[in-house]
């Protein structure tokens, strides 16, 4: 399984109940597994844009590819992985702050990860950091040792670099 | 506006003839002009006339009375009646493939759907065009777990090519054309439009849409001309090129392109289970059928051919058996309408996607006469040292013989098999030579499917013979259609290929689990000639080789209704020759002795 590659896939649908099933079922149908997953309005009400991670060897993605392009109410699929992109995601961190003195060494490290505080209260705070994979593995690892409560992320969002779509 | 004291549709219907003078089918325009609403129902039935609907096949139930209501007085699109819904699915199945057109089936909510879902999943498999309607409880109670409430689309997903959910009579018109229009473009299929019953019954003013475009779907017809010299120039280098032609090739309407292009170059080919008749099995160039129970000529020569041109086939494993020993030296072409068929089973050297017919007529335009002698030699040296073949053991009704018969005496019907060993045999022992004349439930291998299809085949072809050629298990799975078969007094053939066995099981189990027959044995059949009477058709009973043709003939002139010959066979009888799942090709055991 060494070909194995993760795949970014920017999928616009019409912006319809029942959409997302079909994207779903057609994964879980055959087998194939999502990573991660993100949902959204964009620009023009009528459409949303699914980002979709996934991983497969090349026959797979390519048919991962066709079988999103066939769904009926999917209008573009773009596969991110095949050029230059940026990436990022969004997750809240609520970390536990029952030592005050904890609570300085927590947020100079957030610091380092341009965590932004958007909540705290005597016995916690909520950090919010975005990044790409990377830098959101390496935050969670650290926090992990002073104790999360609680922690929420978006799923990835990307898009290519550059003017084209 | 019309008088309010006008309440049924007939009374609108007759002031507006007597105040108009003009006739029902252009009554949509008329009445949106002076504002006139229809119901949601009425609405579906007049877009069902606009999209040429000829017959709706249907259970009545709750949830779609008032489409039932609407079909009631209705002349233009015919209402069929039948006795469970998986019949309407496979009737407006059967229908859709010897015409064509999109078949229509219409049940209930809940058990009703659901019983439909067993056609849906056929149609789906063998790319069929359908619209299926289904009636839904009134929206509020959608999701309240509402008596005979089933999420339909939910269980429909896997097995169509897009549904929709109507709460609102004003989506009616549109959706209705939506539908028709991708149940029957691109790679066609199923549809399903679940109205909920307060949408059929509200009223709105009625616009059929003229035109219907869907910014999301734009199925590509044409094929890449780039590609398409490619494969031009792979058919002029091979030594051992064969044509491997599937269903694709039917529902594209492209015989005679296929025909044209294997006559042009002079390259052998096999047509698959559900291409037969796509070109004429009795031509010198045809290898038969290939696969499990195909003929050996094609597997071996799928085996060893360095090209192949497969023209709307999928490479599907009952074709192509164990993938690793699968036309190893061969280069491969893929013509197919969809791309996700395209490298799905098979790596693939040029893809061309596009229409059959499209990309046929291009490529027409390219080859020649292909030199290839000794490869053919070799084709035609396999072609007559295996043919399919079979012993005539004494005494017995050979189910072979049986079909021989069949094909000697309804040379020219359209012939509707089940599933089973007598599907294969069917395959193996009639030779099609037109399209749409040989109908099957090949991607799903629905049993029970034959039947009720053919009602639906006959009603589309009513100046054929429909021959349906069924097994005693998958027989009685749908043996309620009779009824509705007696009622329209449809000439129906039905042959029941009867070796009280589920004969294709037993065959599996003898060769593969020490002849431990579970759940195989139907020596409780009942007797189906009496049965059939019972039912108010012709039924006879064939037991010995020499009544088999006498009963055939005495078939032909009964006309005024189904009949039912039960044709009692040779109960050990195998289906070979035989690629066991699994093994490659050339490993084809071709007869036990």
């Amino acid at each position: 399984m060494s070909k194995e590659k993760r795949h970014i896939f920017s999928v616009l649908v019409e912006n319809r109940f029942g959409v997302l099933a079909r994207v779903a079922g057609l994964f879980s149908g055959r087998g194939f597994n999502i990573d991660s997953l993100n949902v959204a309005e964009t620009h023009d009400e009528s459409i949303s844009q699914i980002t979709l991670v996934t991983h497969g060897d090349a026959q797979i993605i390519e048919q991962i590819y066709q079988h999103l392009n066939r769904l009926i109410d999917v209008i573009e699929v773009t596969d991110l992985s095949t050029g230059t992109h940026v990436e990022r995601e969004l997750v809240l961190i609520k970390v536990a702050t029952d030592d005050p003195q904890k609570r300085t060494e927590i947020l100079q490290v957030a610091e380092v990860f341009r965590g932004r505080v958007i909540d705290m209260k005597p016995a916690s705070l909520v950090l919010e950091i975005t990044g790409d994979e990377g830098k959101l593995k390496a935050a969670i690892d650290i926090f992990s040792t002073y104790g999360i409560i609680e922690l929420a992320r978006t799923g990835k969002i990307a898009m290519m670099r550059g003017a084209t779509k | 506006m019309y008088p309010s004291r006008l309440q049924s549709w007939n009374e609108k219907v007759f002031y507006f003839q007597q105040t108009y003078g003009t006739t029902e089918c252009v009554l949509g325009p008329f009445m949106r002009e002076i504002g006139m609403e229809l119901s949601g129902a009425r609405i579906l039935v007049d877009c069902l006339k606009r999209e040429g609907v000829e017959y709706i096949f249907g259970v009545n139930g709750g949830a779609a009375m008032p489409i039932f209501d609407a079909l009631y007085d209705e002349t233009e699109v015919k209402l069929i009646p039948m006795r469970h819904e998986q019949g309407a699915s496979h009737a407006a199945d059967g229908y859709a493939r010897v015409t064509g057109k999109v078949g229509v089936a219409l049940a209930t909510s809940g058990p009703g759907a659901t019983n439909l879902v067993t056609g849906i999943a056929t149609a789906y498999m063998d790319s069929i065009p359908m619209v299926a309607i289904t009636g839904q409880v009134l929206t509020d109670f959608i999701g309240s777990d509402a008596f005979q409430e089933c999420d339909v689309i939910g269980v429909t997903r896997p097995i169509c090519k897009h549904s929709y959910l109507i709460k609102s009579c004003d989506e009616v018109a549109d959706v209705v054309a939506e539908a028709f229009h991708i149940a029957s473009t691109g790679k066609p299929g199923p549809v399903i439009i679940d109205i909920a019953k307060d949408a059929q019954k509200n009223e709105t003013l009625f616009q059929y849409p003229e035109t219907v475009d869907i910014r999301s779907y734009k199925p590509q017809v044409d094929g890449d001309p780039a590609q398409i010299a490619k494969a031009a120039a792979l058919i002029k280098e091979a030594k051992k090129p064969m044509l491997y032609a599937g269903g694709g090739v039917v529902l594209a309407n492209a015989s005679e392109e296929l025909q044209e292009l294997t006559l042009k170059t002079q390259i052998p080919i096999t047509v698959t289970l559900m291409g037969l008749g796509a070109f004429p099995e009795t031509h010198p160039l045809a290898m038969e059928m290939p696969g499990m129970h195909g003929s050996c000529c094609a597997n071996y020569a799928f085996t060893d051919a360095d090209l192949i041109v497969a023209i709307g086939a999928r490479f599907d494993d009952r074709v192509t058996g164990d993938l690793d020993k699968f036309a190893p030296n061969a280069k491969k072409i893929h013509i197919d309408i969809d791309a996700s068929c395209i490298g799905k089973n098979v790596p693939v050297d040029v893809p061309i996607v596009g229409d059959a017919k499209n990309v046929l007529t291009e490529l027409n335009k390219l080859v020649d006469t292909a030199d290839i002698d000794p490869w053919r030699n070799q084709i035609q040296e396999w072609k007559q040292k295996y043919p399919f073949e079979y012993e005539q053991k004494a005494n017995k009704v050979m189910p072979q013989y049986v079909i021989e018969q069949i094909y000697e005496h309804y040379r020219d019907a359209i012939v509707v098999a089940d599933v089973g060993q007598h599907q294969m045999w069917a395959a193996q022992y009639f030779k099609f030579t037109e399209p749409r004349q040989w109908l099957n439930s090949g991607g799903l291998g629905t049993m029970g499917f034959s039947l009720p299809a053919a009602i639906g085949a006959q009603l589309g072809c009513p100046d054929k013979t429909v021959v349906n050629i069924n097994g005693d298990g998958s027989y009685i799975m749908t043996i309620q259609e009779l009824v509705p078969a007696i009622t329209m007094k449809l000439p129906l053939k039905i042959f029941i290929i009867n070796n009280m066995y589920l004969g294709m099981v037993r065959q599996w189990q003898e060769l593969f689990h020490n002849k431990r027959y579970s759940a195989v044995d139907y020596h409780d059949n009942p007797d189906f000639a009496l049965l059939a009477q019972a039912f108010g058709a012709t039924g006879l009973r064939v037991e010995h080789p020499e009544d088999v043709e006498p009963a055939l003939l005495k078939a032909k002139g009964i006309n005024d209704g189904p009949v039912v010959i039960d044709f009692i066979v040779d109960e050990d009888e195998n289906v070979f020759p035989m690629v066991p799942a699994g093994a490659g090709l050339g490993d084809v055991i071709r007869g036990l002795s």
